[in-house]
């Protein structure tokens, strides 16, 4: 009999959203998607609102990545009241955004590899999922699971430190920052009681690395097979091409490494990328308009950004990327696992990148703020955790907020991530007749390795959690996971 | 005479959702409190929601009081004890409950602080910063209960015995 699967909620992931799967009546997976079902808001609630409000008020839109808002915001901002764009503030002005974004990039990226990742590797995708959460990972593997609280710890101190609050801060506004470090919180980092320094940090994220490499060379066929297919990848890099994780140019290339887009402005953002609406989802299907509609989708986040810089301006990250790109002789990386190995890469950046900001004096400077002629129009981007995030705003004479438009990561990784749960569907389901909870994890480890975060990707105000649901060709409910 | 408790006041929500904030209310309007009178061993702290990183903060502590508000079927404040738990319903999202927070402090440093969530009620979810005057009233209630914990945990605790105890202490 037809069947049709739905995940609903798709678990550890943060948001909500529902998987479909649908199978005909040889258990053949003939169609799966992902809905995302919540309203959008955020774009049209910041209407009206004087400008300067935008950095406080649209990370609100989440809990996790709130600083990437926060951050990408203020540089829209700093456009519209004339500080250039992205290269015009204050040493001391830039340098404490960065160190704000790196370390939500840490701490991010830890609580995704440590938290939400590491039970799946640990234990193997079908385990007991009674086994297979952090709980588990802290009763067998104390070790790891001490190093994934301390790292995400350390993460929230540094923006605590630079954003004034651990969430939903305040350090950011237009045309710079409204604190700088003391020496007490500079050296608190840099020399701070073990395990929280940056040494440490740094010492940590290479055990982490050494981790993920000893757990892929013992399963090699799955990490490299599992919703493994080519795309191409966006993201920013340096003008130089080097990784640049707060500023840059915009870089596209495609599964064979060729550039599509050739390091453009970003402030010109809607000559290159455009935005389709389906009627199944509330999340937005951006696309390359070189390219068009049908195939100018692309994949963004860590495995993008290892695919389309060029080096990584720190030693020890620089190292493990040339491993990186060896493993596939230099040609862009499309194995969904693979984004683990990347994010681990940029957890190890990002500690290096937080070290050399600590130890540069302009951190600790006092000319926080750039000032220049205001215009109504501005555009901020940055490489957010999970991926390229676009702000772009226009005001009105009032200085109200008259447009606002964001693309988040998520929202960019649509059609990956639902070619991801095809994939993995069909890799697993086809054939059976029951579907076990390993089957449906499988499906959410997909989903996973993208890190969503679906509540941004809809902009939405409210909870939201995920479902997978089994259908039948008339839409018949055959089997749910909602865990 | 017995050793002070180290008690940590830890409210979490979102003060961006109007009664949401009232876990983070109770924990600043008490730092004040605390700050005012010169309490020694109480610290508060807040945050948009709990997460793994708390497991090491609570394990500092002999008693955590967490706040957080509620819209479940309650008077205006319910004090009920927590207890260690992985429950599967916390993986939905990137946030985790206090029970989840209380079960990882067990596993990796081996502690397991007195821990006690402080539910209060709201009513009003809006997308907006402050309070509804249903949650000023259920807010003044709570930090009550709350002063009269922190001045004598072993008298006011004890006298819960079973959870949803509204208006006792």
């Amino acid at each position: 009999m037809p069947r049709k699967i739905t995940i609903e909620p798709v678990t550890r992931v943060e948001g909500h959203g529902k998987v479909t799967i649908h199978m005909d009546e040889d258990n053949q997976v003939v169609q799966s998607r992902l809905h995302i079902v919540e309203f959008r808001g955020f774009e049209r609630f910041v209407q009206g609102r004087p400008y300067w409000e935008a950095p406080v008020l649209v990370q609100r839109l989440c809990g996790i990545c709130p600083v990437s808002h926060h951050l990408a915001a203020a540089k829209a901002l700093d456009v519209i009241v004339g500080a250039g764009t992205g290269d015009g503030l204050t040493p001391t002005g830039e340098k404490m955004r960065r160190l704000m974004h790196y370390g939500q990039i840490f701490q991010s990226h830890a609580l995704h590899f440590f938290h939400l990742a590491s039970p799946d590797l640990l234990f193997g995708i079908e385990a007991d999922p009674n086994i297979r959460n952090i709980i588990g990972v802290a009763m067998e593997h104390k070790d790891l699971a001490i190093q994934g609280v301390m790292m995400r710890k350390f993460g929230q101190e540094v923006i605590k430190a630079t954003a004034g609050k651990k969430i939903h801060g305040t350090g950011a506004i237009p045309g710079g920052i409204n604190k700088s470090l003391t020496k007490e919180e500079r050296d608190s980092f840099l020399k701070g009681e073990d395990p929280l320094n940056t040494d440490k940090m740094i010492e940590w994220s290479l055990g982490a690395l050494d981790f993920f490499k000893t757990y892929h060379k013992a399963n090699q066929q799955l990490v490299d097979n599992f919703a493994s297919f080519p795309s191409s990848h966006l993201s920013l890099v340096r003008k130089d091409g080097a990784m640049d994780l707060y500023h840059g140019v915009l870089r596209a290339i495609d599964s064979e490494g060729k550039k599509i887009l050739h390091d453009v402005d970003y402030q010109n953002y809607t000559e290159y990328i455009g935005e389709e609406v389906k009627n199944w989802t509330y999340m937005k299907f951006p696309f390359l308009k070189e390219i068009g509609k049908k195939d100018g989708w692309y994949r963004v986040g860590p495995l993008a950004r290892m695919n389309t810089v060029d080096f990584i301006p720190t030693p020890l990250a620089q190292k493990e990327l040339e491993e990186f790109k060896a493993y596939t002789n230099g040609k862009p990386n499309g194995m969904s696992m693979h984004m683990h190995w990347a994010r681990l890469i940029e957890i190890l950046h990002s500690a290096e990148q937080m070290k050399d900001l600590l130890n540069d004096p302009d951190i600790m400077g006092k000319d926080l703020v750039t000032k220049g002629t205001k215009t109504n129009e501005g555009v901020g981007l940055l490489e957010a955790p999970r991926g390229t995030l676009f702000h772009h705003y226009k005001i009105n004479d009032h200085d109200q907020i008259e447009m606002a438009n964001l693309i988040v990561s998520t929202t960019n990784n649509n059609i990956p991530m639902n070619l991801a749960v095809e994939s993995v569907a069909k890799q697993y389901l086809t054939g059976h007749a029951v579907i076990s909870e390993g089957m449906m994890n499988a499906v959410e480890v997909a989903i996973r390795a993208y890190d969503p975060c679906l509540s941004c990707a809809t902009h939405a105000l409210g909870k939201m959690p995920l479902e997978i649901s089994l259908l039948d060709k008339d839409d018949r409910l055959i089997d749910r996971k909602n865990s | 005479m017995a050793e002070r408790k180290k008690i940590l006041i830890y409210g979490y929500g979102n003060p961006g959702r109007f009664d949401d904030g009232l876990g983070v209310r109770l924990a600043e309007d008490l730092e004040a409190w605390i700050h005012k009178n010169k309490i020694p061993g109480v610290d508060c702290d807040t945050n948009y929601q709990l997460n793994i990183e708390d497991a090491e903060i609570i394990s500092k502590y002999d008693l955590v009081l967490f706040a957080d508000a509620s819209e479940e079927d309650i008077r205006n404040v319910s004090i009920t004890p927590v207890s260690p738990s992985d429950s599967k319903i916390e993986f939905t999202m990137h946030a985790v409950s206090p029970a989840f927070v209380l079960d990882l402090c067990n596993q990796i440093y081996g502690k397991t602080p007195d821990t006690w969530l402080i539910h209060i009620k709201g009513q009003d979810w809006q997308f907006n910063e402050g309070l509804s005057k249903m949650a000023e009233k259920n807010l003044s209630i709570a930090i009550k209960k709350a002063k009269n914990i922190i001045q004598d945990p072993g008298k006011y605790l004890t006298l819960i015995k079973g959870p949803l105890i509204n208006n006792s202490i």
